[in-house]
């Protein structure tokens, strides 16, 4: 809502300043957006009026004007503009004059004739974006004073953004309704004026839809001058708003709607066939709007129509069929009021919103209808004449909104805000606000005006309170509630300790887009079922992720492609795969390395990153949680089939996988170095194994170095497995320093060098113990993985 | 002829003297200490001697053995000292040279943001609970007091998956799902991935927002501002000025905006605050009864606030950041700067 601030000052003047006017309607919940001057700055233009128009003796273009501008003597003016002519009253600037921009006015002579100042138009003034010819001044504009003055230009215009609920501010009355509250002030309206009833044709008024539009009030003015000109007046109060003059009969419902708050609407009568009808829309329906577009309508929407057919989109906009124009004599003036509810989203169902739609949606007062539509017929008669016939009124009392009254407790007062009010400052505010109150015992009976839409409940009228008393009024406590002593759940693993271990194993985190470009999507996740937005912003932006690989892998080529040739990244969030039909939000956490291990360092060999760099980090992340992991040769997609490996917790379940970006991928997405990538289900991360304390051995342990020749084929883990499976109480490590190929070792053989930690809890082990335990590994290795020891 | 006990002494000093490294030093010890050394021999020989001449001489030689283990053992130290010396000077190093080895990186801004925050409202007790990103209608609108075609779906630019199903608007949903799973007193903050479909210089489709609550029986308004004002006070460690307007959020009555004097210029008025002083930093009030209504808490016992705020714009106003969209782009450049 936007409006001029001398308007408002019309109505109620508080005796503050624009600054402390403007603060004290945002600190009520009228937020205002911006301030700003009326008019450009300019000085120096009074309102002159032309006597002669003659022609330029050297240019076909110019002409030589006097101009009266109150002085003893009138000027010689040089104007080039088309409208110039004898007796027409204009904004002139005289020498010395400064325009909008700095732009001075000097005694000058145009293609030799003197021209002591200029005729203006209004963009010259700051005033229109364009404009094609002088600004023509009412017949009456007194000769000689200051433009400035004249239009009331020294003027401020304020744009409040007003909140969904205060659909009762979206006029300058309650605007001034308002502050007239805040400053215990009366709002002064124009008084209304008895309507003379001049001839009594009436068009007949039929509702289908009572409980869509429970008032409809119209009204037959014959005899218009559809091409008068809108007074000045009202002209700069409707640019003041932010709306064109686009002739009397439409400027005149432009201007109740910013008085009132009323949206009207005025039809071409003569256009109209018989009488009007609001009905629900027909199936396939079509109607040509005011804005040139052709709608279809069905049965959810509310049309005004007359007998042929929809001419008007109830509450939202006109047909164009029935639209007023410069030829209009006869017109039918609607003016209703639809329901709130019914009103909500059926604008934007065909993409429109408008200042009347906005007001219809949020609640326009029911008990308006009466006073619009006379103002409008008042302006109307005035403006462009006519003759005014009776208004036919259609209401269903039944399905007007209802204001009941609220009961106000001074205790819930207290509790809600903390402060106890004096009961007759309740009560004052109360009555300030326009509502009917009766005490009670415990507290009032309250009844809110028929513009309060937003009052319904006692929070209603709590907020009210704490709003005209003042939000930075009010107390403020410190601190003292009920408290607890925290949880400290052991066996849940933080996510914070887990970001830390990886930024300080120098991954840094990103925060990537949850939804990524299908076509990523398919190419690193062919496999997953994912979900697609039905109003993506764009189509990189469509699809949720199913893996946090899709933004890692981008985030990770912005960066190499910026000369970054060293990048490690994590990331953590949710992850949404389409399963069994039903959506899955699964929090993952990955990450991402590429490049050499260390940052370029003197004295140490450089050394690319490999599998087994990112899998110490996936262990050292497991490790938080004291828990064991499997590592099994896996296969994904995204990843190198003999460098991919699928990560299980100790019970099977699966974690996630780790492994080298596939080259082929590496290639197709822009890569020049090979990419290892990990990603794990963060909640299986977290179950953490809470410390349970095992006895320490005071014997001293024994360390038994094998070198095992096995089949290329045999996994170290099936060789850690089998010693495991040893059942050997004693064997309490085992370490794996050395895997060799080559000399000395049969081809598609491996030797694989094994330390063996030994140490008994309740003696000290004899050699031959000892040999017996390292005999019966061999032994076990030998039978089940046909391992054979190096000589 | 055997040497006197003097010549002996004289000698061993001179050696001691003469020694230049410890291997020499012991050399000389044991040639004089030793089973077979100079005093050694001297006082092997006492048993020749009267028995009453036997504790003279035998002090006239220890006195000198006394004199040789000082000289000795200074020079010894003298010795070592000289050799670590030595030691020390060929093992200077250039110290300015780099270290070697891994260097560690850095948080996303946006999660050292959550990260105080969550530690602010923690040490008053503040739970953290999450909730789901993809959110049904019901959770994230109508349990808030948002019916289908209220106009403040408006101001939510919704992403759809089908008539039921968003990504979630802001993080308050996870206000109606923890007041489902546990009855009052309740004391939670909820952080969290928040999406409206908005994309230009001011906004992101994707941002965070952290939500949080107080349902107890005796909670006011002025505990609200109490809360408020004392974590924006924590969180710019600075003691600015806050203030409270009327507001509207269909989940809150009465509701608040916040605003908190200009950081950026010290509240003289600069481009962030477009002149006014005052920047809007979040969003509260008391917990609307419609909404203690949806999750069936009895509004007479129990009242409650609640607040909502964006945290690339805490991030934004604490580290001076003057982009949003950087927060997205994952530029190490920008990342960098942040540990």
């Amino acid at each position: 809502m936007r409006f001029s601030e001398a308007w408002l000052r019309e109505l109620v003047n508080p005796p503050i300043t624009t600054e402390a006017l403007v603060e004290q309607m945002t600190m009520a919940g009228l937020e205002v957006d911006s301030v700003e001057p009326a008019a450009a700055e300019f000085s120096g233009i009074v309102v002159g009026k032309v006597l002669t128009v003659d022609a330029h003796p050297n240019a076909d273009k110019l002409r030589i004007c006097l101009v009266e501008v109150g002085a003893s003597e009138p000027l010689q003016i040089v104007c080039g503009a088309s409208n110039v002519r004898a007796n027409l009253r204009v904004p002139t600037a005289l020498v010395g004059a400064v325009l909008p921009g700095d732009f001075k006015i000097k005694k000058s002579k145009l293609r030799g004739e003197v021209s002591l100042g200029m005729l203006c138009s209004a963009q010259e003034l700051g005033m229109a974006d364009s404009a094609d010819g002088l600004m023509e001044l009412a017949a009456d504009a007194p000769v000689g004073t200051n433009i400035r003055d004249y239009l009331n230009l020294d003027d401020t215009l304020i744009e409040v953004d007003l909140t969904p609920n205060r659909a009762d501010c979206l006029s300058i009355e309650g605007v001034a309704r308002e502050v007239a509250v805040l400053n215990k002030l009366q709002v002064t309206m124009p008084a209304s004026t008895e309507i003379a009833i001049t001839h009594d044709q009436q068009l007949t008024v039929t509702v289908d839809v009572p409980e869509l539009c429970p008032r409809y009030l119209g009204r037959l003015i014959k005899g218009v001058n559809a091409q008068a000109e809108t007074p000045l007046w009202m002209q700069e109060r409707l640019r003041r708003s932010g709306l064109r003059s686009l002739g009397p009969l439409v400027d005149v419902t432009n201007y109740v709607l910013l008085e009132l708050g009323q949206p009207l609407h005025v039809f071409d009568a003569t256009k109209l066939t018989g009488g009007i009808h609001v009905r629900s829309g027909r199936e396939g329906e079509q109607l040509a709007l005011l804005n040139d577009q052709t709608i279809t309508v069905d049965a959810d929407v509310m049309v005004i129509a007359d007998q042929q057919q929809a001419v008007a989109l109830a509450g939202i906009m006109g047909g164009s069929v029935t639209a007023v124009s410069g030829d209009t004599v006869d017109v039918f003036l609607e003016c209703a009021f639809f329901t709130p509810d019914k009103m909500m989203g059926k604008s934007r169902r065909f993409g429109l919103h408008t200042d009347s739609s906005h007001r219809f949606e949020r609640g326009v007062d029911p008990e308006l209808q009466q006073r619009a539509i006379d103002r409008a017929t008042h302006l109307i008669l005035e403006i462009s004449g006519g003759s005014a016939g009776p208004i036919t009124e259609v209401s269903d009392t039944n399905s007007l909104p209802e204001r009941k009254p609220v009961i106000l407790r001074s205790e819930r007062i207290g509790k809600i805000l903390g402060i106890t009010m004096p009961e007759d400052e309740v009560q004052d505010i109360l009555q300030r606000l326009g509502m009917q109150v009766q005490t009670r015992d415990d507290g009032w009976q309250v009844t809110p005006p028929g513009f309060r839409f937003d009052i319904a409940i006692e929070a209603d009228l709590i907020e009210e309170m704490a709003r005209i008393y003042g939000y930075n009024n009010l107390p403020q406590s410190s601190l003292l509630m009920r408290s607890e002593l925290a949880k400290a759940p052991e066996a849940l693993l933080e996510t914070d300790r887990i970001k830390d271990l990886l930024v300080d194993r120098d991954y840094q985190e990103v925060i990537t887009y949850s939804f990524v470009d299908s076509d990523i999507q398919n190419t690193i996740a062919p496999d997953d079922t994912f979900i697609s937005l039905k109003n993506p912003i764009s189509s990189e932006l469509s699809v949720m992720r199913t893996t946090i690989w899709c933004g890692l892998l981008q985030a990770a080529l912005r960066n190499t492609n910026r000369q970054h040739n060293r990048v490690r990244l994590f990331e953590s969030g949710l992850c949404f795969i389409d399963k069994d039909s039903s959506m899955q939000q699964d929090k993952m956490l990955a990450g991402l390395i590429l490049g050499s291990v260390n940052n370029e360092q003197w004295g140490e060999k450089a050394r690319y990153v490999d599998f087994y760099d990112i899998k110490a980090d996936v262990e050292a992340l497991n490790a938080l949680t004291g828990r064991e992991l499997k590592f099994v040769p896996g296969q994904h997609p995204a990843l190198h089939p003999g460098q991919c490996a699928e990560i299980l917790t100790a019970d099977g379940e699966k974690m996630g996988f780790l492994g080298m970006l596939h080259p082929t991928l590496e290639k197709q997405l822009g890569f020049d170095n090979a990419v290892f990538l990990f990603e794990l289900k963060l909640d299986l991360l977290l179950d953490k194994k809470v410390p349970s304390f095992q006895p320490l051995s005071k014997f001293p342990s024994v360390r038994r170095d094998l070198a095992l020749i096995v089949d290329e084929k045999v996994a170290a883990s099936a060789i850690l497995e089998e010693i495991k499976e040893c059942n050997s109480n004693v064997i309490q490590d085992v370490v794996i320093f050395d895997v060799y190929r080559g000399q000395g070792i049969d081809a598609g053989k491996k030797s694989v060098a094994l330390g063996i930690i030994i140490q008994d809890s309740s003696q000290t082990l004899t050699d031959s113990e000892i040999d017996a335990i390292v005999t019966n590994v061999l032994e076990k290795l030998a039978k089940n993985l046909d391992a054979t020891l190096r000589e | 002829m055997a040497a006197t006990l003097e010549q002996i002494l004289a000698q061993a000093l001179k050696l001691l003297e003469q020694a230049t490294d410890l291997n020499q030093l012991d050399q000389v010890r044991v040639k004089f200490l030793g089973k077979k050394g100079g005093f050694t021999q001297q006082m092997k020989q006492l048993g020749k001697l009267d028995p009453e001449q036997r504790p003279i001489v035998g002090q006239t030689i220890n006195l000198a053995k006394a004199e040789f283990q000082t000289q000795l053992e200074a020079r010894k130290n003298a010795l070592q000292a000289a050799e670590l010396e030595q030691r020390l000077a060929s093992e200077k190093i250039d110290v300015t040279l780099p270290g070697r080895g891994q260097s560690v990186a850095g948080l996303h801004p946006v999660t050292l943001t959550l990260r105080r925050i969550s530690k602010i409202f923690a040490s008053v007790g503040f739970k953290v609970a999450e909730g789901p990103e993809i959110e049904d209608d019901y959770h994230n609108f109508e349990a808030l007091n948002i019916p289908a075609h209220h106009p403040a779906r408006a101001m939510h630019d919704t992403f759809y998956f089908d008539a039921h199903t968003v990504l979630r608007t802001h993080t308050s949903p996870v206000q109606i799902r923890a007041m489902e799973a546990e009855p009052p007193p309740l004391k939670v903050i909820a952080p969290g991935r928040v999406y409206r479909c908005d994309s230009d210089i001011t906004h992101t489709p994707m941002f965070h927002q952290v939500e949080g609550f107080l349902v107890d029986t005796d909670v006011s308004f002025a505990d609200l501002k109490g809360v408020i004002y004392e974590f924006l006070r924590a969180f710019f460690e600075k003691d600015i000025q806050v203030r409270f307007r009327p507001s509207y959020f269909p989940f809150t009555e009465p509701s608040a905006e916040v605003d908190i004097e200009c950081v950026m210029c010290d509240a003289q008025g600069c481009r962030v605050c477009s002149q006014t002083g005052w920047l809007e930093v979040l969003g509260c009030g008391m917990i609307h009864p419609e909404v203690f209504k949806a999750v069936d808490i009895d509004t007479e016992q129990f009242t409650g606030f609640a607040f909502g705020m964006g945290v690339e714009r805490l991030a934004m106003l604490r580290y001076g950041i003057n982009d949003l969209r950087l927060f997205f782009e994952n530029d190490l450049k920008f990342l960098e700067q942040f540990r």
